[in-house]
């Protein structure tokens, strides 16, 4: 098609300025972007107002949707689960079987805990969660992985807390509206969770890789003693997630850690909970620049003596502030 | 005496657009309202573990602009980025810059080629939309590793196999948005 007649200006005077005028505002338009861009890169929490605001319009479509998202699911479970009934019968009884004997060791694991928690005057209550919510949304289509949940500050929501699932982790609140909070999901590429093995005291970073898997960092480099099919569970250092919380399942090992998958799929969730932060005051602590000067040890180094023994040492947990990485533990310094 | 099936017919010709008019607010807010909805793609009930989604407000948006030049002026990615931006997960500004400078490029690439046809537009598209997934992704701060690069090759590889669609859909759109409904008293 030729160029339509607007874009020939020809010896018109007014037609040529409209047009000087429009590429004009067009220019400054993009150049105001650049600006605002380099703005929220140096420092992303300028425009969180606007940006809870805006999910607070849109909120109540989005969980609208969550609602069909497990209608469908369950129509398709229940259609799929006809034809596999009689082989999933036999492998549910096995696993049974298996499920009973784990239970008993696991009431004797409880009786010991109760037993040495009592020796030790640990008085940690349960913690209650804060609020239970819907994933109302995800940004599909950026690399960056964050979703949106239903509760917000007038259910008691802050920056910081943990989100899971019954299944395990999913992600930690980054900001809140009043109806609505963005959640940074684990396989975001700037989340970092301190694990260590369920099993033991193999301790890991737990990375996101974006593509829906975990890259796990082993602390102490070495022999790399992580096998195909260990569970990760959070280790409580930094403060921010309550300790023995499930992530990952291991499923290849790499050079120095291992790759692993998430144990609580957030596409297959409906309702997540909010957690209160566990050890508050001493994540409020090691926010504060000062101290962090004032300590001036070596991250890894300080986060990988947390990590060995997390209930007594959080209080010496110190880092820079970065909005959106567990303050604490900062791999990158050490590298 | 007139035939029912044939008075039928008749009211679903064109005696239908005698006395009728477009409605303006259609005709110039069916463009704003279909790039907004598509910049509203994340609050879709799919919780993506990557990035799976096409930028649908961003594809429809050069859909719109190739397909109808004039429709949209040149300042609109500012407002149109800014929406976009709120919801894509992006930080603020990446939107903004990028959505503008594709209209620019979109404006420059039709003086250069002013008999544009559907493959030219395609590949204009298609690189428009490597040129957006690449620079969203280093705007994002997330480093273009060898893992990035596939995720960013697959996405845009389905990007560029679903733009024909949008652009189809657009098209579509525009009939709706010139149909005359309005009666003029």
């Amino acid at each position: 098609m030729a160029l339509p007649s607007g874009r020939r200006p020809g010896s018109n005077r007014k037609a040529q300025l409209g047009l000087f005028a429009g590429y004009l505002m067009a220019g400054s338009g993009a150049l105001l972007g650049a600006a605002l861009l380099g703005v929220s890169l140096f420092r992303p929490e300028t425009f969180a107002g606007l940006r809870s605001m805006a999910a607070d319009i849109a909120s109540p479509a989005g969980e609208a949707g969550a609602g069909g998202r497990v209608a469908t699911q369950n129509v398709f479970d229940a259609v799929a689960g006809y034809y596999r009934a009689g082989s999933r019968n036999a492998e549910l009884r096995e696993e049974m079987r298996i499920a009973r004997v784990k239970l008993a060791e696991a009431e004797a694991l409880r009786r010991e805990n109760l037993r040495l928690k009592a020796v030790l005057r640990l008085t940690e209550g349960d913690t209650r969660p804060v609020a239970a919510a819907r994933l109302i949304g995800s940004t599909a289509s950026s690399t960056r992985r964050f979703a949106w949940i239903s509760a917000g500050r007038l259910d008691g929501v802050r920056p910081g807390m943990p989100v899971s699932s019954p299944l395990g982790l999913i992600g930690r609140v980054l900001e809140t509206g009043q109806r609505s909070s963005r959640v940074l999901l684990l396989t975001d590429p700037e989340s970092m969770v301190p694990v260590r093995r369920a099993t033991d005291d193999v301790v890991a970073f737990a990375e996101g890789r974006a593509d829906g898997l975990l890259r796990l960092r082993l602390v102490n480099l070495g022999i790399n003693p992580i096998k195909k099919g260990d569970v990760f569970v959070t280790s409580g250092a930094g403060g921010l997630f309550r300790p023995g919380v499930a992530v990952a399942l291991v499923t290849g090992i790499t050079r120095d850690g291992a790759v692993a998958q998430l144990l609580s799929n957030p596409a297959a969730t409906d309702v997540v909970l909010v957690e209160p932060i566990w050890q508050a005051e001493a994540v409020a602590s090691s926010r504060a620049p000062s101290i962090a000067q004032a300590e001036g040890t070596d991250a890894v180094e300080t986060a990988s003596v947390i990590a060995a023994s997390p209930a007594a040492s959080t209080e010496t947990a110190a880092g820079r502030p970065t909005p959106e990485v567990t303050p604490v533990v900062e791999p990158q310094g050490g590298d | 005496m007139i035939d029912p099936v044939a008075s039928r017919l008749r009211t679903n010709g064109p005696a239908r657009s005698i006395n009728r008019t477009q409605s303006p607010i259609r005709a110039l807010g069916v463009p704003w309202g279909t790039i907004m909805l598509g910049s509203l793609a994340p609050w879709l009930p799919i919780i993506a573990p990557a990035p799976i989604l096409p930028p649908l407000g961003f594809m429809m948006l050069i859909a719109w602009r190739l397909g109808r030049p004039n429709l949209l002026p040149l300042w609109a990615g500012f407002p149109l980025g800014l929406f976009d931006d709120l919801f894509s997960g992006q930080p603020l500004g990446s939107g903004i810059l990028l959505f503008s400078v594709a209209l620019i490029a979109i404006d420059l690439i039709e003086i250069r080629f002013p008999w544009r046809s559907f493959w030219l537009d395609w590949l204009s598209a298609a690189t428009l939309l490597l040129i957006y997934l690449t620079a969203a992704t280093l705007f994002a701060r997330v480093p273009l590793t060898d893992l990035q690069v596939q995720l960013v090759g697959s996405q845009l590889l389905f990007c560029a196999v679903l733009f024909p669609i949008i652009a189809r859909t657009t098209a579509l759109l525009d009939r709706l948005r010139l149909q005359r409904v309005r009666r003029i008293d």
